[in-house]
């Protein structure tokens, strides 16, 4: 009683109390958590949650976009307890319980980026502003992954890119809001410069011919470092628009240009294309410089070889993740896409599905949905089981370290298929790099309010 | 020298294409005065006359094997061609030169198509304003890719090129060089001289037929030839489902080289105005010449020691060399005085 009449009221002890629990960060989450859903964009309020999938269904690269549809389908089946799970019981972390993320039913919204980074900007918006997309994926070339993941930045909401292979996306152009579980160029580089050297030798002669854009360029360095070690010469590479379709005026020039090795920095329909036309103008059965001629296409996928048919037989390439892998997650996504779509799934298809399983996981393992959490569970957290190995996001970048393969073309497929062969794994260590040689600035992680 | 002669030889590969299209477009224009954006719209279809015919001789049974299983677990579906069942040899004869076939599926196709597209739109269309014109026709093929990417789907559907028509052929030793010098894809060999041969063969009708001496004197005076008693409007619309075979066949023979989607036709829609434009609106040996022409040189810009000296010449040459065309010659290279020009 004393207290009180000293000045002290109850309401005034019960006040300060609280401020000090809050100041001091010991408030239970019960508190903070109704906070945040008014704090930042397209909050989670009723019972489902909303992801926006936006990949190239038209475009040169519109076969990976198809294939991610059919990722995404099923990993939303997944997510919500459909299906036979896939990789969620083999996944290493065990926060996915089949009852959608945070017991919220997972709901995807569809949008064409057509292979241009206006049009996927355009999409990802109407996404995010109209149908409130907590998070977007998807995607299968650089230059939308990094338009992307820009506009994703600004908006606050977290950008989980599939398919997209540029030295930039995780490195000058990296952003805090941006995560890229595929490999990129500079890994390829290391992966398959001694495959290479061992295949056809020390003493070659390379002609790059390259998409005009920013995957194309950071892949022609970076392949191009990998080869000259070896003790390779380079010719002045050629950049080629996307799209083009018909190659034969970048191809001619390469029969007479003194080289004897192609080297296709192509992606999607255009490798298809300049692959299939190089082999037409008769560079796998040509001699050059003593030597036979060889065509060489970093980054391959299924889709690829399946497109370029006979053209493929014997090309070395690498690749992200191959269906063919005998590891128990690869074998358990690969029944579970081929049951339910009647063919298994590319590295396009696969990168996409785990981006969707890690960023509900990250979300689970947060207990929220609110970004900057989510960005905390993803930065720096190794997991396993998702088909790639042991495998870590690292935090200073936002880029998946893991092993890298180095494929070729089968000579004798077994089924149509079996297209392409692992022939050397690069391992995690081998391929991990400095992440400030690629520069750039991850920026903050505030919420931003919509 | 031998970059050169190969850099030639694809130039004129090119070209046959710009050439056949531009073809077309000109006749359109020069007989009914119309200028139909809807041409390149008509390329594609000739593609996917192709796409059609070879997906009908390989329509397949499936049968389901539940005692097999497939590489990832499921039930390995076993598919027979029906063609192969029901024509035995003659049947995988059809199917392994599906493309050269398809012409003889797609001549009838493509006629129909340009007399009904004449008599259904553009016919209503002849006393308007070409700006009019422009807007219906290419509505036209907006509608009409629209509808191929509906039935087709929007990717790239890929033809194979008959096996003995694959690898390439070294033309270095036909004319005396050392082998491997020059040597160059077959199919694009046959695809310039499939080109050339059609090129001939309508300068040929228009030159040597009664047919084609009335569709040329209703070209340089109309009014007179229907005074003369001759339903010249009839033959015009004959030479409109004419222009959409030759472009039609353009098209089916082009898609072993580059695979057809529903787009293609405007990608090529752009350049074969400008092949028409260049070689001089209305004029034939003018767009076949252009259309050889932009081809040659679109194909030497692509040249690195070209690309160097001017980087990004290889995507502008062929919109430089038009505004220059037409600075120097404002009617094009062949144009006729006062088409375009009322």
């Amino acid at each position: 009683m004393t207290l009180i009449t000293k000045g002290l009221s109850r309401r005034s002890v019960i006040k300060t109390g609280l401020a000090g629990i809050i100041a001091t960060g010991v408030a239970p989450t019960i508190f903070t958590r109704g906070a945040y859903a008014q704090e930042f964009c397209n909050a989670p309020t009723g019972d489902t949650v909303t992801i926006g999938f936006n990949m190239p269904l038209t475009g040169a690269y519109a076969d990976e976009g198809a294939d991610e549809d059919r990722a995404y389908q099923l990993a939303v089946e997944h997510l919500n307890g459909g299906g036979d799970g896939g990789m969620i019981p083999t996944f290493s972390s065990k926060t996915l319980k089949g009852n959608g993320i945070l017991g919220k039913k997972v709901v995807g919204v569809t949008g064409d980026d057509q292979t241009k980074a206006d049009a996927a900007r355009d999409s990802a918006r109407r996404m995010i502003e109209r149908d409130g997309a907590v998070m977007i994926t998807g995607g299968s070339s650089s230059s939308v992954a990094i338009a992307v993941q820009g506009l994703c930045q600004e908006k606050g909401i977290i950008f989980m890119a599939a398919l997209t292979h540029s030295n930039d996306t995780t490195g000058k152009d990296k952003r805090r809001y941006g995560f890229r579980h595929f490999f990129n160029a500079y890994q390829s580089g290391i992966a398959l410069g001694p495959v290479l050297g061992e295949a056809y030798g020390k003493d070659r002669v390379a002609y790059h011919l390259t998409a005009d854009y920013t995957w194309g360029w950071t892949q022609e360095e970076s392949i191009k470092n990998a080869t000259e070690a070896l003790g390779w010469k380079t010719l002045a590479p050629v950049r080629t628009p996307v799209g083009a379709g018909d190659f034969s005026q970048y191809l001619t020039p390469v029969l007479n240009s003194g080289a004897d090795v192609l080297i296709l920095n192509h992606y999607g329909f255009d490798m298809v294309n300049s692959l299939t036309q190089a082999v037409q103008f008769g560079m796998r059965d040509k001699q050059a410089n003593g030597k036979n001629f060889e065509i060489v296409v970093p980054l391959v996928s299924d889709l690829m070889a399946k497109g370029a048919g006979s053209a493929m037989q014997g090309i070395y390439g690498t690749s992200n993740w191959d269906w063919q892998l005998t590891d128990e997650a690869s074998k358990a996504f690969t029944k579970s896409f081929g049951a339910k779509f009647g063919q298994p799934p590319s590295q396009a298809a696969h990168t996409s599905y785990v981006q969707t399983l890690l960023y509900a996981d990250a979300c689970e393992r947060a207990g929220t949905f609110y970004p900057p959490e989510v960005i905390k569970a993803l930065e720096g957290y190794e997991f396993d089981g998702l088909g790639n190995g042991p495998t870590l996001y690292r935090a200073e970048d936002h880029q998946c370290f893991k092993d890298v393969l180095v494929v070729q073309g089968k000579e004798k497929p077994a089924n149509p298929f079996d297209l392409l062969q692992t022939v050397a794994t690069a391992s995690r260590e081998s391929v991990t790099y400095d992440p400030a040689i690629f520069g750039g600035e991850l920026g903050p992680d505030t919420a931003v309010a919509c | 020298m031998d970059a050169i002669l190969a850099q030639l030889l694809n130039g004129l590969d090119k070209g046959g294409a710009y050439a056949l299209i531009a073809l077309g477009l000109t006749l359109v224009f020069g007989t009914l005065g119309v200028v139909n954006f809807a041409h390149g719209a008509l390329f594609m279809l000739g593609a996917f006359c192709a796409v059609t015919f070879r997906q009908l001789i390989t329509l397949e049974t499936v049968t389901v094997d539940p005692t097999q299983l497939s590489a990832w677990g499921a039930p390995l579906e076993i598919r027979t061609p029906l063609a192969q069942t029901w024509f035995g040899d003659f049947g995988a004869v059809l199917v392994e030169y599906s493309v050269p076939f398809s012409i003889l599926f797609a001549i009838p196709v493509m006629l129909v198509i340009g007399i009904a597209m004449e008599r259904g739109i553009i016919k209503h269309f002849y006393k308007r304003p070409h700006a009019e014109q422009i807007l219906v026709t290419f509505g036209l093929a907006i509608v009409l890719q629209e509808i191929v990417k509906a039935v087709f789907g929007p990717n790239p559907i890929s033809q194979p090129m008959p096996t003995a028509l694959r690898g390439a052929a070294d033309i270095g030793v036909w004319i005396g060089l050392a082998p491997g010098a020059v040597s160059y894809p077959l199919w694009r060999l046959v695809y310039f001289l499939f080109s050339a041969g059609i090129i001939a063969a309508v300068f040929a009708f228009l030159r040597f037929t009664t047919f084609g001496m009335v569709v040329r004197a209703g070209m340089a005076d109309r009014e007179t030839v229907g005074l003369l008693g001759i339903n010249i409007g009839r033959r015009f619309t004959i030479m409109f489902g004419l222009a959409a075979v030759v472009a039609g066949l353009a098209g089916v023979m082009y898609t072993p080289l580059v695979p057809p989607n529903y787009h293609m036709g405007m990608d090529f829609l752009v350049l074969s105005f400008v092949v028409v434009v260049v070689g001089g609106m209305g004029s034939l040996p003018g767009a076949v010449a252009a259309g050889f022409l932009l081809g040659i040189l679109q194909s030497f810009a692509s040249m690195n020691e070209i690309k160097q000296l001017i980087p990004g010449i290889d995507q502008i040459i062929i919109y430089l060399t038009a505004v220059v065309i037409l600075l120097v010659r404002p009617r094009g290279l062949l144009g006729r005085r006062g088409m375009m020009e009322s």
